[in-house]
């Protein structure tokens, strides 16, 4: 379906988001109020300490010439070094990242599991319980934070029935998977909620519109009029909305590994910032950011292979 | 000639939000084999519904009732499964709005080949070949290239001509043409008009053709009938009804069409609108806009009538309306 003219194109157009990128996870520690230096080592350091690290952080050279570096060794994978541990940025990144990704994907595929059936049984008995039932659930699961949704299914699941850990990751692949399974439906729900909404009205458009009506008349059964012609109608908008989300999804990993004590990237954001740890806050945000735009990618791409009509 | 589609008593029921009305009213006519009905009335009337009522392709919770025989064989009540062996293998239907009736996401050339894989016996090459020439038949130049193109790389001339290779893609013994031409200027809507007509006659095709544009029915049609608030108000050969209408409603309808040059323009409709779904009232629906009215009008309704063979008309004032189209000749 994919032309690779399409996806070479698409490649070539992620170049300018990662420079925007670079560019400013740059300003924004830069651009701070107060000096990085002093705010890094606190109250109780001397003026003669503040300079000396603001030296070594090259922040008395031109901003531009500090941008230079700082491309350049972002180039090169460099993300510098964690003024709290004292380690590379880019090290600790890694150590953190496979928990939140894992998460932030089992998440995203719960919620799919989730909304895309379940649509589905709604549209089709539009106005009738089934349908009552799922929109009203979901409506329920829309209404509530993260965290709430995370403290009841951790309540219930497992302090209550003990079928699922109460916090932490485990060690082994597939002990990451169950460990992950409660905070990933907790973050799921949310966005299975939106995605569900979404593809239900889609898939009530796609059944009324005249190229269902059409593949009807010509004598196709009900399973290849609705799969091959409604569903994937009516996923195109839903791709794009899913991708919108991203985003949200790895923001409310952040919460969500904090309330299932995970030590993932979003646990370790917060406690960068709490330790003023600017390196590492620089290169977490750099990291995310990119993945969410790699991410945005990867929709288009799902989402032109969909409908050719955006593969232009 | 034997008799194809017969038609009697149908009524089709649609559910709005003041519940179960009835879209089409007791509609009655036949058609042979090679036989092409056109049906028109003003937007409203119910000509879709009665065309979407033969081959059951309603919303849900509709109910149709009366008596479709196709071939002899009762459709109405007709199992799901047992009527969709029929529909594009033997009723075919196209739209008039190709654009949307096309599956955007999906090939052309797939669009032909799932037809033909649930109505013939034909493998991947053979359906693959069959779709080529199907396009080539309707008319679409180097149709092995068009093939693997989606619909909106077609313009509009081409989209409709697709749709009805797709349509026809079993060879169905008859085609329902919901305002085929509507969506197209009038060029496109000419070639159309001619590709339908060689369709039939090569193919020995029958079709229904709703319109709004009476010149196309008598261009295109043997015979013609008029539908007003769901019900069939006057019908008979193309000759019949356009020489002699023996419905006010026709009448009003024929004469608002501009003579001589200039025949294929939009219906410019009778004085006062058609009665919504549910305002339908026990007399005549079209007296309150009829000049032949009188008080018998507004209470009893009157039934569709033979006036001549093979020309009926349901008016109470049908013998007025002879003299008057005698005057006028
Ligand atoms: N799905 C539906 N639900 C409820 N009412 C409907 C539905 N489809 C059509 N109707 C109503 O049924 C009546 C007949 O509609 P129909 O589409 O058959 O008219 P038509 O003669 O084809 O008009 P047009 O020339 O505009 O295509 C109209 O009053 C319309 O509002
Ligand atoms: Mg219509």
């Amino acid at each position: 379906m994919l032309s690779i003219g399409y996806v070479l194109k698409r490649l070539l157009q992620i170049i300018p988001t990662l420079v925007f990128i670079v560019v400013v996870t740059f300003l924004i520690v830069r651009l701070l109020p107060g000096d990085p230096a002093s705010a890094i080592l606190g109250d109780k350091a001397t003026d003669a300490e503040v300079a000396r690290l603001h030296a070594e952080m090259g922040l008395d050279r031109p901003l531009i010439v500090q941008f230079g570096n700082f491309a350049l060794r972002v180039v090169q994978g460099d993300l510098g070094t964690s003024t709290a541990v004292k380690l590379p940025v880019g090290r600790i990144v890694l150590d953190r990242l496979p928990a939140t990704l894992l998460l932030t994907v089992m998440a995203a595929f719960l919620a799919l599991l989730l909304a895309v059936p379940l649509a589905f049984v709604a549209a089709l008995r539009q106005g009738r319980l089934g349908d009552t039932v799922i929109q009203g659930c979901f409506q329920v699961g829309l209404s509530m934070p993260v965290f709430y949704v995370g403290l009841i299914l951790l309540t219930v699941f497992a302090a209550g029935l003990r079928w699922f850990p109460v916090g932490g990751y485990g060690d082994t692949y597939l002990l990451h998977l169950y460990h992950l399974f409660l905070p990933a439906l907790t973050l799921a729900l949310s966005l299975a909620a939106v995605l569900m909404r979404n593809l239900r009205t889609a898939i009530l458009d796609a059944l009324t519109a005249d190229y269902a009506d059409f593949a009807r008349a010509k004598g196709l059964p009900t399973r290849v009029v609705l799969f091959r012609h409604v569903l994937r109608n009516a996923l195109i908008s839903t791709v794009t909305l899913f991708g919108l989300n991203i985003g949200t999804l790895l923001g409310g990993a952040v919460i969500t590994e904090t309330v299932f004590a995970i030590p993932g990237a979003g646990r370790l954001m917060i406690d960068s910032i709490y330790a003023r740890d600017y390196p590492t806050i620089q290169g977490l945000t750099l990291v995310l950011a990119v993945l969410v735009s790699v991410a945005f990618l990867l929709t288009d791409l799902v989402q032109a292979s969909l409908d050719p009509r955006v593969a232009q | 000639m034997s008799t194809l589609l017969s038609v009697s008593g149908l009524t089709t029921r649609l559910l709005t939000p003041a519940g179960l009305l009835a879209a089409v009213e007791d509609v009655d006519f036949t058609l042979d084999e090679r036989d092409s009905l056109g049906l028109v009335g003003e937007s409203g009337s119910g000509k879709s519904v009665t065309m979407r009522s033969l081959l059951r392709l309603l919303p849900q919770r509709a109910e149709v009732e009366g008596s479709v025989r196709w071939r002899g064989r009762e459709l109405v009540g007709l199992p799901e499964n047992a009527l969709r062996a029929l529909r594009g293998r033997e009723i075919a239907m196209i739209f008039q709005e190709p654009m949307s009736a096309l599956n955007p996401v999906l090939r052309i050339g797939l669009q032909i080949e799932e037809s033909l894989k649930v109505h013939t016996d034909l493998d991947r090459a053979g359906r693959r070949a069959r779709a080529v020439e199907l396009l080539a038949l309707t008319g679409i130049p180097t149709p092995e290239r068009r093939l693997d193109d989606f619909p909106h790389q077609f313009s509009g001339g081409m989209r409709q001509r697709a749709m009805i290779a797709i349509a026809l893609a079993a060879s169905p013994a008859l085609l329902l043409a919901d305002e085929p031409t509507t969506a197209l200027d009038v060029t496109i809507q000419d070639q159309i008009l001619h590709l339908l007509a060689r369709l039939r006659r090569e193919m020995g095709m029958a079709m229904i053709l709703v319109t709004h544009d009476l010149a196309v029915v008598a261009e295109s049609c043997e015979r013609v009938a008029v539908m007003y608030a769901g019900r069939i108000v006057e019908r008979g050969t193309v000759r019949q009804v356009f020489a002699a209408p023996r419905h006010p409603y026709t009448l009003g309808l024929l004469r608002s069409v501009p003579d001589g040059d200039r025949p294929r323009q939009k219906l410019r409709s009778i004085e006062g609108t058609p009665p919504g779904l549910g305002n339908r009232t026990r007399g005549c629906a079209f007296q309150p806009r009829c000049g032949f009215a009188t008080a018998q009008c507004a209470t009893d309704r009157p039934p569709l009538a033979d006036i001549a063979p093979g020309h009926a008309a349901a008016c109470w004032q049908a013998g007025r309306l002879t003299d008057l189209s005698r005057e006028a000749a």
